[in-house]
This record gives structure tokens, sequence and C-alpha cells, in this order.
């Protein structure tokens, strides 16, 4: 185990760095398509819900190493064969688009349901001063449906972190792919798994805290 | 409490409004004049509520016109924020913002929709507070509040838009008992002041004493209309009289 820590830990920990990176990256574009699909779920319009509901439906349906592969292998290849274009991903780029794609549609969901967990009558009652629609949103729907989404967002934070081990599959240098090149090293797997799976505990029980602080933090503003 | 028999304020023709199937307004014509308190009574599920939201639009209507303080509600370029400033709303659950506190409550829409500027508006919402008797509550968020306190709440911040209309949608059904009499002083008092109001409630004694004329709703339709005292006294229709024996 001191043998592993000492020659490979450094590796180890900048594999750690990437696996962040890359999480961090997934994350921000899939707040963004979350609040996006969400908001289009929440419109009274027909033709926004469906589209939110088959990206959330798809999404759902299909499993992330399978997106993961298409994504990184099938679409270049799209392209390559059926348009004449030559188009390269690099792992990072299609594993934040994957992991985006998939953290997305949960958020979307989360977004969806803790806007409708809003009374009604918080929306009807702005309007009725006059707000228009979206001023209400921001100004007083939104702000008590994120206090309600912020347990699941940070449990769908977690969850994509820990998502980011399956792009070990496509190549992305993250702590899992470099763990494996570790024990092919020295086969030792007991040590180096072990120590994989401290490092994500670790990692994740500090992101878990911070979450409870900032959650305290926003519920004392009532 | 002079009315303004030369001022429609609120002119409703033919009004009809379904969920679907059901029809629950059915052919509403009435007018509503300048500085008027009209009550609306009728057992539940007789459409009062729904007449009422059809009347800032917060309901979609289906059939008919209702024109309020000038602005067709049916018409597709009718900006209806706009109608929705000069006209007040108080819910039956309050409908306090919870994410605010009782000051930042009155103050988001006149600040938020630049009728006002922060310092006014929150001189504004001071002088409104004080008129409900609740000043020293400013900094207290909603949950706080006991519900005759919110809904007086709920007043003040509809009347910082200094609204010409006032529609009050059952205000102190969801009240205890003993609450109930301070959310109708206010009204009382805001009556008095020449305000036009529309109240649908379940208060037979606040009909009597302060409504200019009563409208008695059942089935969708307004059943009978008249002075408190034509309805209390001498009630023509057979529902009317079914309908004030239970509750008087």
């Amino acid at each position: 185990m001191v043998r592993i820590i000492s020659e490979y830990g450094e590796l180890l920990l900048r594999a750690m760095g990437q696996t962040l990176l890359l999480a961090l990256c997934g994350l921000v574009f899939a707040c963004v398509l979350g609040l996006f699909f969400g908001m289009l779920s929440v419109l009274k319009n027909r033709a926004c819900n469906i589209i939110a509901q088959v990206f959330v439906d798809v999404i759902r349906g299909v499993p992330m190493i399978v997106l993961a592969f298409f994504i990184y292998f099938g679409v270049p290849y799209f392209f390559q064969n059926f348009l004449n274009k030559n188009v390269t991903l690099s792992a990072l780029t299609a594993g934040t688009i994957c992991l985006a794609l998939n953290c997305g549609a949960y958020m979307a969901e989360i977004i969806r349901a803790g806007i409708q967990s809003v009374d009604k009558g918080q929306m009807e009652a702005a309007r009725s001063l006059g707000l228009p629609y979206w001023r209400a949103m921001h100004r007083v729907v939104l702000p008590q449906a994120i206090k309600t989404m912020i347990p699941s967002i940070i449990n769908q934070f977690i969850i994509t972190l820990k998502d980011t081990s399956i792009l070990s599959v496509i190549g992305f240098p993250e702590l899992v792919n470099s763990a494996k090149n570790v024990v092919a090293d020295t086969f030792k797997s007991f040590e180096t798994w072990a120590l994989v799976a401290v490092m994500y505990l670790i990692v994740i029980t500090i992101l878990s805290k911070v979450a409870k602080i900032l959650e305290r933090r926003l519920n004392n503003g009532r | 409490m002079a009315v303004n028999k030369n001022k429609v304020k609120i002119h409703v023709e033919n009004l009809s409004k379904s969920f679907h199937n059901l029809e629950v307004l059915k052919d509403i014509s009435t007018d509503i004049y300048e500085g008027e308190v009209v009550v609306i009574i009728g057992p539940s599920g007789s459409g009062k509520s729904t007449f009422l939201r059809c009347m800032n639009r917060l309901e979609k209507i289906t059939g008919g016109t209702v024109v309020i303080d000038g602005y067709d509600v049916c018409d597709k370029k009718t900006n209806l924020n706009k109608m929705r400033e000069n006209v007040g709303m108080v819910f039956q659950h309050f409908n306090l913002f919870k994410n605010l506190n009782v000051l930042q409550n009155l103050m988001l829409a006149p600040v938020d929709l630049k009728k006002e500027t922060r310092d006014e508006a929150r001189a504004h919402a001071m002088n409104m507070l004080k008129k409900v008797g609740l000043e020293e509550k400013a900094g207290v968020y909603p949950s706080k509040l006991s519900g005759g306190q919110k809904q007086r709440v709920a007043i003040a911040r509809a009347l910082c838009m200094n609204p010409d209309i006032m529609l009050f949608d059952e205000p102190t059904s969801a009240l205890d008992p003993e609450m109930v009499g301070e959310v109708l002083n206010v009204m009382k008092q805001l009556a008095a002041e020449g305000m036009t109001m529309v109240v649908v409630t379940h208060e037979m004694g606040f009909a009597r004493d302060v409504a200019d004329r009563i409208l008695f709703m059942s089935d969708g339709m307004i059943e009978e209309e008249g002075t408190p005292e034509e309805i209390f006294k001498d009630p023509k229709s057979q529902r009317t009289r079914d309908f004030l024996s239970c509750v008087l």
C-alpha cells in the first residue's frame, strides 16, 4: 500500500484532478440544460412540454455507457461516413457532453418538480400585482423552488461525480482509468482499488459537508 | 360611499366560462360603478370565485366580454399586466411571497415595475402597513404572522400599487373566527374611502353593512341582485330564500 502511494500517489492525485475537472465541466453544462428543459416542461405550451419530455425520456432510457460510446465513437463515424467531414472529439469534450446530457435530464426533472411544488397561489398573487410571467418566476417562484430543489441537486451532483468513472471506457484519464494502469503495472489490485475507493469517499464526503452548510445557510434566509 | 353612476368601472356582458365540458359561468351581465361595493354571495360551487377571477383575467374567458378599468380583457392586444397594476386582488389563502419579508412583499411590485423608486416604495409601504396596523411587522417573514395579520399584509400589498379597483376572493374564509373582524375592519375602512370593491364572501354581516349591491349567484348565474335591504328582507327568488335561511 505504501509503495503504491509513494510511487503512484501523484499520478492518482492528478487523475482525481481530471475526474473533478470532468465532473465540473459536465455539471456546469448540465445545469444549463437542466434549467432550460426544466423550464420547457413547466411552460403552458404543449409543444415545449413534449420536447422536454422526449429529452428526459430518451436520456433516461439509455445507459450512460452507451451514450458515451455513441458520442465518442458513433458521432465522428457518422460525420466521416455520411457527411464526409472529419470530426474528432477529445475524450474530455465527449465526456463533458455525455455527463451534461445525462445529468441535465435528471436536473430537468428536479427543476420541474421543484417549480411545481411551489403553491400556484404564489404565481397568481405575483401576476395579480401586474408582474409579467418571467419576472414573477424570477422573483417569487424560483427562489422558493430552489430551496426545495437543493438536496436533490446536491445528490445529483454526487451521482454525476461518481458517474465520471464510467467515462474510463472512452479513455479519459480520470481516476478509474489511471488506477487500471496502476494495477496493470503492479498487479496489486486490492491495494489500488481500496485506495481509489478511499479517494472517492474523501472527496464526496467533503462535498456533502459543504453542501449541508450551504443548505443550512439558505434555509436561514427562510 | 358615493357611487358614481356615470362611470362604469367593470362592464361584464354575456360572460361565460367553461372548464373542459363543465360550464361554470353562464351568460353573466352586470355593470359595476366607480366607488361601488359589490358583494357576491351564493352557495359553494356557484361560480363566485371564478367570476371574480375572470375579472382580472386570472381565468381565461370562454365567451362574452369583460371590460375592467377601460381594459378589454378578452382582446389579445390588451396589456393584461398594465390592467392588473390597477386592479388589486386579495386571495383566500393570502398568498404572501414566502421568500420575502413583509416589507419586501409590499415593495416588490412597485419597484420591479418601476412605478416607484426604492425609497418611495419603502415610504409608501410603511404608510400602508400603518393603515392596516402592522408597521412593527415590516421585517418579519410571513410564516411568523397569524392568519389575520397575513391577510392585512396582503391587502396592504395590493394597495401599494394604488389600484382603482380591489377584488376580494373569500378574504376571511381561511381565518380563525377571532381574526375575521380585524380583516373586515380594514375592508370597511377601504370601502368608506370610496374604493371600488368586489367581494366574494360568506360574511353576511359584512354584506349587509357595507355592500351597495349584492349579487346572489347560483349555478353559474346571477340569480338575484339588489341592495342589502332587498336581498335580506325581501328576497324574490326561492333559491335566494333557501340559501339565506341556511346561512342566517
